[in-house]
């Protein structure tokens, strides 16, 4: 991410560039930069520049009146952890939470949508899609509607005395669901389930049918055909989907937000707060880069267990 | 497989079977379970936009009324901020389509130093979440002194859609056959021609899949939008305004609206595409 990408280029650059004259090797040597090049700056300036200036606004101190000043406090990480740690631990339970639950729910759907659909399975797929187009946030506000105290899901929860069981485990709360961790984990395998179930779909359906006709010949049960052929060969799609649920999972702030109370406030909730009512710039920067660490750190951990580095 | 779909046609003809007929399909059963799950929230969406609520939220049921049907823009603003949002995918679809092809014709078809330095910086954006990337451009806005406001919400569109366009293309670009365009030169094609008529039409679903993603994510996106938009209000931001403040039976019209609109372009899109392929068999 060195300006490497981004060519000085040469005194003939200019001839080479005009319409109409013959190619030179040249020219067709910098045809991909000149393609990179305003997309790159792109992200070169409204993202990777921001990162780095976000790195040198958490070592500042100041106040927003007198301005804020580089001052080497490395200080703010100590006092954001030290203050904040409940919502980071919070951030990662939760989200691997919600991550397991995508898993176990999305993958029989991929599995149908891959193998059992047959001439639905155009049907199902925009069932899973089309919610995309339907607003995310009118969609976790509708959660407000279905878990609402005395409505029929918590009614139905509680004559089956789940929700003696949940506020047992601390899930929920008395009587009700909404703000407790169980809303919030709800909304948040809700909203991220689709990003399961598509990376699973694709792993899944490249997986050659007759594989499982020739475990079958060989005398495997259905469920050692699965453990033993399918799982480990949609391992790509497993790793896939549980990045891409796990880890917008950790920072979001929405539906802890609306669907849970100050008790379960994630890290997103405080990196907002910081940054767009307390205005305490350095703070919100500091917390941010710590998520991003953590995030990156588990990412590469978990990549390397699982073992697939071909997903870029 | 096939096997697998006469045993199922039996088992459907006859449903009382017991725990073995359940234990056949209990994967379909999960699945469906799940598609309910996954669905049900729109359905809530589509009855409440049918209620005439008793206070300022419509979490409740009251009675059926097609008020907020009839009168859509009822509310003040709504629709201000719904016709924002609109214009604010538009151009960020227009914008980050037009980069991201660049981007994935480049890493797909040519060979060049900080290739694995691009892969990495187009990867980025995608596995970070979004509100770290939301707070750094807006430190970067604050400090450079910027206006928060149309061009501050755009400009993080296009970046944050950059990368999913780059993937989609970049995919369609990468499984097409190189020879293809090698055939078109060797009929004397010019370099343009052979853009136009013989690699822009293949790339053109991955172009179309990455320009639809991108439209759905900008118009979508609370969480960049709401670090980088100052006063500015767009339809997420309503809506999310309208959590705190009371919500307007409107909020789910607009939803309902958005998700029929969404499976009628997909049902449309499928039907096209199975026509076109009957017109070639036949």
């Amino acid at each position: 991410m060195t300006t490497t990408e981004t060519p000085a280029p040469p005194d003939g650059q200019a001839a080479a560039a005009a319409p109409g004259i013959h190619k030179t090797p040249a020219r067709k040597r910098l045809v991909p930069y000149w393609l990179l090049l305003p997309g790159i700056l792109w992200l070169i300036v409204f993202f990777a520049a921001p990162l780095v200036y976000q790195a040198s606004t958490s070592i500042q101190t100041g106040s927003l009146e007198e301005g804020f000043k580089v001052t080497w406090h490395f200080a703010t990480y100590w006092d954001a952890l030290g203050e904040y740690w409940p919502q980071f631990v919070r951030s990662v339970l939760y989200a691997a939470t919600a991550t397991v639950l995508c898993l176990l729910l999305g993958y029989p759907l991929a599995y149908l949508i891959a193998f059992k659909a047959g001439r639905w399975r155009n049907v199902v797929m925009i069932l899973v899609i089309a919610p995309f187009f339907t607003s995310f946030l009118i969609r976790t506000l509708a959660w407000k509607t279905i878990l609402a105290d005395g409505g029929p899901v918590v009614g139905v929860l509680n004559s089956l005395h789940v929700l003696d069981v949940t506020s047992w485990l601390g899930l929920t709360e008395g009587q009700r669901v909404l703000a407790t961790p169980l809303a919030v984990v709800c909304g948040l395998t809700y909203n991220f389930l689709p990003f399961m179930v598509l990376p699973l779909y694709t792993s899944l359906e490249r997986i050659d049918p007759r594989l499982h006709e020739a475990a079958g010949d060989l005398y495997a049960r259905p469920s050692t055909t699965f453990r033993r052929v399918t799982f480990p060969l949609s391992m790509p799609g497993v790793v896939a989907g549980t990045l891409l649920t796990f880890i917008p999972a950790a920072g979001d702030y929405i539906n802890a937000e609306l669907l849970g109370s100050t008790d379960q406030k994630m890290i997103g909730n405080v990196i907002q707060s910081q940054f767009l009512r307390v205005l305490d710039y350095p703070t919100a920067a500091a917390l941010s880069f710590l998520l991003m660490a953590a995030i990156l750190a588990m990412v590469t951990i978990y990549i390397r267990k699982s073992g697939t580095e071909d997903l870029v | 497989m096939a096997v697998h779909e006469t045993t199922e046609a039996t088992a459907a003809r006859t449903p009382n079977r017991g725990p073995r007929w359940l234990r056949r399909h209990l994967i379909t059963i999960a699945g469906l379970c799940t598609l309910g799950y996954l669905v049900l929230p729109n359905l809530v969406v589509m009855v409440f936009s049918f209620n005439k609520p008793n206070g300022r939220f419509n979490y409740q049921w009251q009675r059926f009324s097609t008020d907020a049907w009839s009168d859509p823009c009822g509310v003040a603003d709504l629709c201000g901020s719904l016709g924002l949002s609109l214009q604010l995918a538009l151009w960020a679809t227009v914008g980050a389509t037009v980069l991201g092809t660049m981007i994935a014709f480049a890493l797909a078809r040519y060979r060049f130093r900080a290739r694995a330095g691009v892969n990495t910086l187009i990867f980025l954006p995608m596995a970070m979440p979004e509100v770290v990337m939301a707070a750094s451009l807006a430190t970067l806005f604050l400090n450079m002194g910027i206006q928060f406001g149309f061009w501050t919400i755009l400009i993080a569109h296009i970046m944050f859609c950059l990368s999913f366009v780059v993937t989609a293309v970049k995919a369609r670009v990468m499984s097409m056959d190189p020879r293809l365009e090698q055939a078109a030169q060797d009929l004397y094609a010019t370099p343009v021609q052979t853009f136009l008529r013989v690699t822009l039409p293949i790339a053109a679903p991955g172009i179309a899949a990455g320009a639809l993603l991108s439209f759905a994510l900008s118009f979508d996106d609370f969480i960049i939008t709401n670090f980088n938009a100052g006063s500015t209000v767009t339809f997420p931001m309503f809506v999310w305004g309208s959590a705190q403040r009371g919500t307007p039976v409107q909020i789910n019209v607009i939803g309902t609206a958005m998700f029929l609109l969404a499976v009628l372009c997909v049902v449309v899109g499928q039907l096209a595409d199975a026509r076109r392929k009957r017109s070639k068999r036949s």
